[in-house]
């Protein structure tokens, strides 16, 4: 199933949740919106759910108009962020839950229900859990919960608001595995929500990386991060070192020294230089664009993460760089450092 | 439950209008309830006041509530019962006193379904549903409270009385609504008006919207979302709502005594016949309807205290 959203408008009062948004997904996609909080993401999600509506604008899944019929007729399983389950039904009734609420004319009977259910409980890995009320369970058997009654409708595309974003770090980590697995094996073209980059890297196959209520980029997990489209991307998405420097005529300068650095195409005015901290190359005091002091070392797993005062150019500016562990640094040591992949983008914000 | 527990539960916050429906219906419930925590957990507790203290706070508590309610119900049992359990049975077999229990439970009836349907409406539209105009709505549900009930029966009188807004009109047409049960009737719904309502507008609020979602985007129906899965979780809270809001309803002095024109074995509730019949030195007759009064009192104590552990349960879950 692939979903169409064209140039969605939606506000509350005078904030625009989404501004003008298009984006297609393709059959048997996980897509993942990414976001901070109030970049529209969820606005987004909810609107193709049919539980919010766009001033403006298209929906469309699989060539139909989405916003001609309402939630409970788009066919289209949405698990929320808090579960939402009944809680006064148990387990299994809160699967069969949409099963039992079909029309009568195409409902299925009991025997068939019964099964289905629990093919499905076997599928979240929960059937013993069937007779248990939700307050019984964990957040995370919760949230399985909510995926199988989610499925149970067999929906035409899986929507999913931040489905991890309630449960702690160890749960979210196999949770996170065990939905990508689950995606290869039923292939339900899924969207889901979050403000984790490191979830949505590692689990979609495409990431859609929105901003303000505007998509700011849409690519793969490596394209995101490699090639980031904007300086927003690039300072959400891993962590950066920003520098201000200025372009002009094809010179990058810092603090107003040249930096042995090509512009890159980027235009001339004030601008700020984007370096991965592991991408910065740390040489012996003289060599490279930049001059450094090291004031502090931390070593952790396979990198240390150095802080270094950067010499020359107002005032102080510090930043952290991670370096292999395999070159010792002191601190006080003075050190060059040279960025080896670097993005200049314009300074307008 | 401990005060904290009890200061989040929304049916705590029923409490806040109980007094002005339990002193009308009986002036037990509330200071019964106030007095429970001193005597109940005092003594297994202990970092609590020193022995004497403990001692000099209980027994206040105790001759307060003897005095203040114990007696005054004792009284209204010993005259009912004073010339005999047969002086007792006939004094409710009078015509009069049928007549009274009748209209009573026939505007109770009325009142309980009507506010029934629209306190769930009402809670339904103002905790589900965004629209402007809702903190007015809101406001006005309250009305009837903050209102004195002589009040409150006083505008009916206004609206459909001879000289009232309407009264031209509805002599025209000979439709009595004052001095007849309709009156009452009104006078009644529009006192009870809040108490379904308030019941279930802090719990559904609570709630909140998610499982409505889900479940139409499971395929439901507005109706089928409703009862399946709305009604089953505001159940306890409605029969909360709607207990109280019948003690009041057959409890009503007030109002129903400005509409009723008190037409003896036609426009008397219960309340009013009490007077009625205490005025007249009878006595028995009088105290033997005010006994049935106060065993609705009773029961609906009992049953309240039952309702409120079941809310209290119904929330726990959400704690963990």
């Amino acid at each position: 199933m692939t979903i169409e959203v064209k140039n969605i408008v939606k506000k509350f009062g005078a904030f625009a949740a989404l501004d003008h948004v298009d984006l297609k997904v393709d059959q048997g996609e996980l897509l993942a919106l990414l976001g901070p909080s109030g970049s529209g993401k969820t606005t987004l999600l909810r609107i193709i759910a049919g539980l919010d509506w766009p001033d403006a604008g298209e929906v469309t899944i699989d060539g139909e108009n989405a916003l001609a019929r309402g939630a409970s007729e788009r066919h289209v399983g949405f698990v929320f962020q808090h579960y939402a389950l009944f809680r006064h039904m148990t387990v299994f009734e809160n699967v069969a839950f949409g099963l039992r609420v079909q029309p009568r004319a195409i409902r299925k009977d009991e025997a068939t229900i019964r099964a289905r259910v629990k093919e499905l409980l076997d599928l979240v890995q929960l059937g013993w859990l069937s007779s248990r009320y939700p307050s019984q369970l964990s957040g995370g058997q919760r949230q399985r919960i909510a995926l199988a009654r989610a499925l149970a409708i067999e929906p035409r595309i899986l929507l999913l608001d931040e489905p991890f974003g309630a449960l702690d770090a160890k749960v979210r980590k196999e949770l996170r595995q065990w939905l990508r697995s689950l995606h290869s094996e039923i292939h339900v073209t899924s969207i889901f929500v979050t403000h984790d980059q490191e979830e949505a890297l590692e689990v979609a196959n495409r990431v859609v990386v929105m901003d303000k209520g505007r998509i700011e980029q849409i690519g793969t997990p490596g394209e995101v991060y490699d090639q980031p489209a904007t300086a927003f991307v690039h300072g959400f998405i891993g962590e950066s070192i920003v520098l201000p420097v200025d372009v002009s005529g094809g010179s990058v300068r810092l603090g107003g020294r040249p930096l042995n650095i090509a512009a890159n195409g980027a235009a001339s005015g004030a601008s700020k230089l984007f370096v991965r901290r592991h991408d910065m190359q740390i040489g012996p005091a003289g060599s490279g664009s930049l001059q450094g002091a090291v004031r502090h070392v931390r070593s952790f797993g396979p990198i240390q993460r150095a802080e270094v005062a950067l010499s020359g150019g107002e005032g102080k500016t510090i930043i952290e760089i991670d370096a292999p562990r395999d070159r010792e640094l002191q601190a006080g040591e003075i050190v060059g450092l040279e960025p080896r992949r670097y993005r200049i983008f314009a300074a307008h914000d | 439950m401990s005060l904290q527990s009890s200061l989040a539960n929304p049916a705590t916050e029923l409490r806040a209008y109980g007094p002005t429906a339990d002193l009308t219906v009986s002036p037990l419930s509330s200071r019964r309830e106030r007095a429970r925590p001193e005597t109940g957990t005092a003594p297994d507790n202990p970092r609590t006041e020193p022995g004497p203290v403990r001692f000099i706070i209980i027994a206040l508590a105790i001759t307060f509530l003897s005095v203040f309610v114990v007696l005054p119900l004792v009284v209204v049992f010993a005259s009912a019962f004073s010339k005999g359990i047969g002086a007792y049975l006939a004094a409710l077999a009078e015509p009069e006193a049928l007549a009274a229990i009748r209209l009573t439970l026939l505007v109770a009836a009325i009142s309980v379904t009507l506010n029934l349907v629209f306190g769930v409406v009402a809670a339904w539209a103002i905790t589900k549903f965004d629209f402007s105009g809702k903190t007015f709505l809101i406001t006005l549900i309250d009305l009837p409270f903050s209102v004195s009930p002589v009040i409150s029966g006083l505008v009916f009188v206004l609206l459909f009385g001879a000289q009232g807004f309407f009264g031209t009109w509805l002599q025209a047409h000979d439709i009595h609504i004052l001095f007849a049960v309709p009156g009452i009737a009104l006078a009644t719904i529009f006192v009870t008006f809040p108490f379904v309502a308030r019941a279930l507008i802090p719990l559904m609020q609570e709630q909140g919207t998610q499982e409505e979602e889900a479940a139409t985007s499971l395929g439901a129906s507005g109706l089928q979302t409703f009862f399946r899965v709305t009604l089953p979780n505001i159940k306890w809270g409605l029969l909360y709502g709607v207990l109280l809001c019948n003690a009041r309803a057959m409890g009503e002095f007030g109002a129903v005594s400005v509409v009723s024109g008190h037409i003896r074995g036609e426009t008397n509730t219960m309340p009013l016949l009490v007077e009625i019949l205490y005025n007249e030195y009878q006595f028995v007759a009088s105290f033997a309807i005010a006994s049935l009064l106060a065993m609705l009192a009773l029961i609906t104590l009992v049953v309240k205290s039952v309702l409120e552990r079941r809310l209290d349960e119904g929330q726990e879950p959400r704690d963990h």
